[in-house]
């Protein structure tokens, strides 16, 4: 078999050829192709980008959350992660980089994917796929679009119009979700971050194969679970501030109302 | 389930005509009546078939051969489902007791660019022969035949191989698939192979070269909707594309030829 194989690649096999090209099928000229240039590898490389992005969303989760412990813990976050400058950048490139391959390969394949099937079903059933799978190159675009947003509204405080402060982002963000359409327009994103995740996470342990008997249903539990977390994290921080369960730090140092209980220095209530 | 032995049912069809490769298809509607709910799907459309000719028409066109679920030659699409509504059942083994009097059934033929329609119900899936011809083998050296059990697998190898060979090549996956990928196919032959010692001296070169020619075709990429695992009449689970994955990971990165892999276990 090898001597066969070594024969027909001698007798066929161009010389120095870097691609490796031989001559197999009646004539039919194979490349060995790289990854990145089979579906199989564009989903891996769509996979491994989305897994990269997916650990961003569990720290920005857990950071976002520190917002229930008060303005000058998140603060302090904020400030630590602006004066790491090797881990504020590093994280950007890495995340720029993430999303640029995770959008180009999944336009490519959603082109392929689409020019594979040029005459549609009259009648199509589906039997196994479920919602958050149909919809991933439509909530793909819209998170794009609400990453966008999110960076001009918090980061590059451009929108909307009210004063930002550089170093106070828990009053930029309470002030924020104050207003009740953006907090809609990000709860919304959320939930649709939520189908996305939903089915990227289970998907991205297939695409890789990640596929064991024993713990595939664990894949459909992690997805789920991990999911929950991350979008139910997200979600209470605007609709903790729209019910006023957090509320301004300038109004917090401002409650001096003897009717209310006892604060501490920042003007919260403390438990007594 | 309704209807039994000596009652027949009336269904009304909408079958999709295309007089050949070339020409435009359209939907014709039929009635078809006493059908006996023990009929096979094939058998009703050989009655209709001897009806059309008998009034001079042209009967419908479709792909069958054994007509016992094994040979992947039948296969439709019986109101937008691959085989139609029973599970694990090719439409040669699907019976009109699975309808009731009175349903009208839209019948289409495979729908994929790398499947074209022939004619009527019938599509091309020599892409299928093309996938295998580039790789899905295993080179042998012909002479005196070997002892049957002289090379030895294990059970769970055996299991997991056969269960990946039970693929007949319908086509069902693609045309179930939401992207037309033939993911399935490509990775039940792949793993087929891939969990046998005699497929490991070309496993790498089988999962690149395999996947290049499922990619020529023009079939699309598995998005995971798990379609084609639901529709499959033989059940190939999704499991194969994992591995056919990880061998195509394998192939176009670390493995530098197929030296390094021969002999390998799973």
């Amino acid at each position: 078999m090898r001597t066969f194989e070594a024969f027909f690649l001698r007798r066929f096999c161009l010389p120095n050829c870097p691609s490796r090209t031989y001559i197999r099928n009646e004539g039919v000229v194979m490349h060995a192709l790289a990854l990145h240039q089979t579906t199989v590898g564009k989903k891996v490389i769509i996979a491994i980008t989305g897994v990269i992005m997916f650990g961003f969303l569990i720290g920005h989760t857990l950071g976002n959350l520190q917002i229930f412990m008060g303005p000058e813990k998140i603060n302090a976050y904020s400030e630590f992660l602006h004066h790491t400058a090797s881990l504020l950048w590093g994280t950007r490139v890495v995340l720029l980089g993430a999303i640029s391959l995770h959008i180009y390969f999944s336009m490519s394949l959603a082109r392929q994917n689409s020019a594979a099937r040029p005459i549609a079903y009259k009648a199509r059933k589906d039997q196994a796929t479920n919602y958050a799978a149909r919809t991933m190159v439509w909530s793909g675009p819209i998170i794009a679009a609400f990453i966008v947003y999110h960076l001009a509204h918090l980061t590059a405080h451009v929108t909307p119009n009210y004063t930002m402060s550089e170093t106070n982002v828990y009053d930029n963000l309470v002030y924020g979700f104050q207003i009740p359409w953006l907090a809609s327009f990000y709860i919304f994103c959320q939930l649709l971050l939520g189908t996305h995740l939903f089915h990227g996470v289970w998907s991205f342990m297939q695409s890789l194969g990640i596929n064991h008997p024993r713990y595939n249903n664990l894949r459909r539990i992690i997805a789920a679970a991990v999911t929950g977390i991350i979008v139910v994290g997200n979600i209470s921080i605007p609709l903790a501030i729209m019910a006023g369960v957090v509320k301004p730090s300038a109004e917090l140092v401002r409650a001096d109302d003897p009717t209310a209980g006892p604060h501490d220095q920042l003007g919260r209530e403390t438990m007594e | 389930m309704s209807g039994n032995s000596g009652k027949t049912m009336h269904i009304k069809l909408q079958v999709w005509r295309q007089k050949n490769a070339q020409e435009k298809g359209a939907f014709v509607t039929y009635d078809v009546s006493d059908v006996s709910p023990d009929m096979s799907f094939l058998e009703m459309l050989d009655v209709l078939n001897e009806r059309l000719i008998h009034k001079g028409e042209a009967p419908i066109a479709f792909d069958h051969d054994c007509r016992e679920g094994i040979c992947g030659m039948c296969g439709l699409m019986i109101n937008g489902v691959a085989h139609g509504p029973m599970a694990a059942t090719t439409t040669c083994q699907l019976h009109m007791r699975s309808f009731k009097d009175g349903d009208e059934l839209i019948i289409e033929p495979w729908r994929a660019r790398a499947f074209p329609v022939l004619r009527d119900l019938v599509v091309d899936r020599a892409a299928f022969d093309r996938i295998i011809q580039a790789g899905g083998y295993v080179s042998v050296r012909t002479g005196t035949a070997r002892d049957a059990n002289e090379t030895r697998i294990a059970k769970q190898d055996a299991d997991a191989a056969f269960d990946a060979a039970a693929c007949i090549g319908c086509g069902a996956c693609v045309a179930a698939c939401p992207n037309g990928s033939a993911s399935l196919f490509t990775a039940a032959k792949i793993s087929h192979l891939g969990h046998l010692p005699q497929g490991q001296p070309e496993r790498m070169r089988r999962a690149r070269n395999m996947i290049a020619q499922h990619d020529k075709e023009g079939f699309g990429a598995c998005s995971n909707h798990r379609e084609c695992e639901a529709v499959c009449p033989k059940q190939i689970s999704i499991a194969n594309i994992a591995m056919m994955n990880r061998d195509v990971i394998r192939a176009t990165t670390i493995a530098e030829d197929d030296k390094q892999t021969s002999g390998g276990g799973m």
